[in-house]
């Protein structure tokens, strides 16, 4: 059964229309990555399913609860976490702090166990625990905004253009980790304009084109597909 | 180990040790000086001014929510006094715990301790309140949403005397003020008088240290890593599941009752509650001291309030009035007193931006600077 179904959102940013009704799933334990040119609505549907930009319209069922019109805070709760477009570390805290921070909503005493894998996945971000968030190049920033999201435990972890702005070297290294993640249990959608990347690293893929879905299919297939190639794939 | 959010980097004792000698300091003061000195008056209003400094703080500081019309809550403090310690309801008479003197006297007579509780629960209220319409905006917009709620309050004050509520009884009695005000009446202390002000002082410095205690609390608990998250980064904060909603309305409610308390004892201390102290220019006032000794940081803040409180009522009137007449000008410099409040805070942007005292990371956005944020999260559900 999926752990996520959206079906036919539409959502606003004022009176202008981002998604036009846009139809997914992402099953337990996949990487389902979406792709799309700029402006497609890519950001716009993981901000949709994250809370920070509720659609107008539609479902969004996250292990069978409608959660299309909760507050952010409620569905960080049922264990959907995000690392937004543009990293949005907390500049001036500490690695550290941003990870403790990750953990907001979490009472449990497993925390720490946690941090020790995000150090262990990221182990770029051990060496600079003390740090500040703000001193540190892209790729980290990326690292850390990926494994403060982490830090909340997530069923569900929604990846917002992990490569953007982002040394080639280390883009690579952040997609290894990235299936190491989803090895480890996490299931994962991933919005990425590096289609390469993603299609390498995913299960299957959506594109979006001017807010609606254009075309889903397995991602090797994506791949395979002309159209695709000649759009996105710089084929 | 977890190190505690906004830590100095001085060790823990030496922190303890300083902060132990400065109340000591603090509590034996007023014994320097006879009881009805003036010093021990400008340092008792510098002490209430170091409350709402405290107030203002947990707002701008720690939440990062440009509040420019905090005067209101001055008002509303004192208005509670006005109410509730004189004889301004004479039609009633209500005493509780008052002394044998008050209990004669017509109107609503309650013990100040009760009335800095209505004070502050009444002000967190009106925080909220305020605090509603600006969950949508951001920085500047927030100042002048909160700007005209500040003189949204003064108005009321003024027109206060053509208001009946219950009755005939007025809201407040407009510019004319509400007077005499009770003296405040408390166990252990010496009779409230105008010419014995130790007691007042003591007070003023009891409030300030609840209120010190309780930031410094709020400043190391989960709320308050949720605050300074929120000045932080918006967007990051709400991914991380910290409910902005809730969030900002605690520092509004915070903030504003804090002020309130403050309110209350100036309401009593200066013996009238009058709709002209209640000028937008009060909140400018206060927000000038907290900058000056540092946004975010508590003891920036005292040091701040002290300074510039003291600068108002004492440096400025006493010791330098006379230089424009000896400098062959004719005005005196008690009428530019903003003016130079104005002009102190140039300096400090110029010369050191962080505030006399700066907390920790504000220090480091100052002096390094931090990309700017954008994309607003966008607070729908309430």
């Amino acid at each position: 059964m999926a752990i996520l179904e959206v079906r036919d959102i539409h959502t606003y940013y004022g009176n202008i229309q981002a998604l036009k009704g846009v139809t997914l799933e992402v099953e337990e334990g996949e990487i389902v990555t979406l792709i799309g040119s700029n402006g497609a609505g890519k950001s716009t549907t993981l901000r949709s399913i994250s809370g920070l930009t509720p659609p107008r319209e539609g479902s969004i069922v996250f292990r069978g609860q409608d959660i299309a019109f909760m507050p952010p805070q409620e569905i960080v709760r049922l264990g959907i976490l995000q690392s937004p477009e543009g990293r949005h570390c907390f500049q001036r805290m500490t690695v550290r702090e941003n990870l403790e921070l990750g953990a907001y909503l979490r009472r449990d005493r497993q925390v720490a166990e946690d941090m020790e894998r995000v150090f262990d996945l990221f182990p770029r971000l051990k060496e600079r625990e003390r740090q500040k968030a703000g001193t540190m190049s892209g790729g980290e920033q990326q690292m850390l905004a990926i494994g403060r999201a982490l830090m909340g435990r997530p069923r569900l972890l929604l990846l917002d253009e992990p490569s953007m702005g982002i040394a080639p070297i280390l883009v690579e290294r952040i997609y290894e980790t990235i299936a190491e993640i989803n090895r480890q249990g996490t299931t994962i959608l991933l919005v990425e304009q590096n289609a390469n990347y993603a299609l390498g690293v995913s299960h299957r893929g959506y594109v979006l084109e001017t807010g609606t879905v254009a075309l889903a299919d397995a991602s090797d297939r994506l791949r395979e597909n002309p159209d695709v190639q000649r759009a996105y794939l710089g084929a | 180990m977890r190190r505690r959010f906004g830590a100095r980097t001085l060790p823990r004792g030496v922190n303890f040790a300083l902060a132990a000698a400065a109340i000591a300091l603090a509590i034996v003061f007023p014994l320097f000086f006879p009881p009805g000195s003036g010093w021990v008056d400008d340092m008792t209003i510098a002490l209430a001014y170091v409350v709402m400094g405290l107030g203002l703080n947990v707002v701008v500081g720690y939440a990062g929510l440009l509040d420019l019309g905090y005067v209101a809550f001055f008002a509303i403090g004192a208005y509670t006094t006005g109410w509730f310690m004189s004889g301004f309801y004479g039609d009633v008479n209500v005493h509780v715990f008052v002394s044998e003197f008050t209990k004669a006297l017509p109107g609503i007579h309650l013990n100040f301790l009760l009335v800095v509780v209505i004070a502050a629960a009444l002000c967190a209220v009106a925080g909220i309140i305020i605090g509603l319409p600006t969950l949508r905006l951001r920085g500047d917009y927030i100042a002048i949403v909160t700007l005209a709620f500040g003189e949204i309050i003064r108005v009321f004050a003024i027109e206060g005397n053509e208001i009946t509520i219950a009755g005939n009884a007025k809201l407040t009695a407009g510019r004319q003020g509400i007077t005499p005000i009770d003296k405040i009446d408390l166990p252990f202390l010496d009779q409230f008088t105008s010419l014995n002000l130790r007691p007042w002082y003591w007070t003023a410095l009891g409030l300030v240290l609840v209120v010190l205690f309780v930031n410094i609390r709020l400043r190391d608990s989960r709320l308050g890593r949720a605050w300074i998250a929120l000045r932080e980064d918006e967007v990051a904060a709400a991914s991380m599941g910290i409910p902005l909603v809730k969030t900002k309305l605690m520092a509004y409610g915070v903030g504003a009752a804090f002020g309130g308390m403050s309110g209350a004892f100036l309401g009593s201390f200066l013996n009238t509650v009058n709709a002209d102290q209640f000028a937008f220019g009060f909140s400018i006032f206060i927000l000038a001291m907290i900058i000056l000794g540092g946004l975010g940081s508590v003891w920036g803040v005292v040091i701040g309030s002290l300074a510039l409180s003291l600068i108002n009522t004492r440096l400025i009137p006493d010791v330098l009035n006379d230089v424009p007449s000896s400098l062959g000008l004719d005005f005196n410099l008690v009428d530019v007193n903003y003016g130079i409040f104005g002009f102190l805070l140039v300096l400090m942007m110029v010369l050191r931006p962080e505030g006399l005292l700066p907390e920790r990371r504000r220090q480091i956005e100052l002096h390094e600077g931090t990309p700017g944020d954008e994309a607003l999260v966008e607070v729908t559900h309430a």
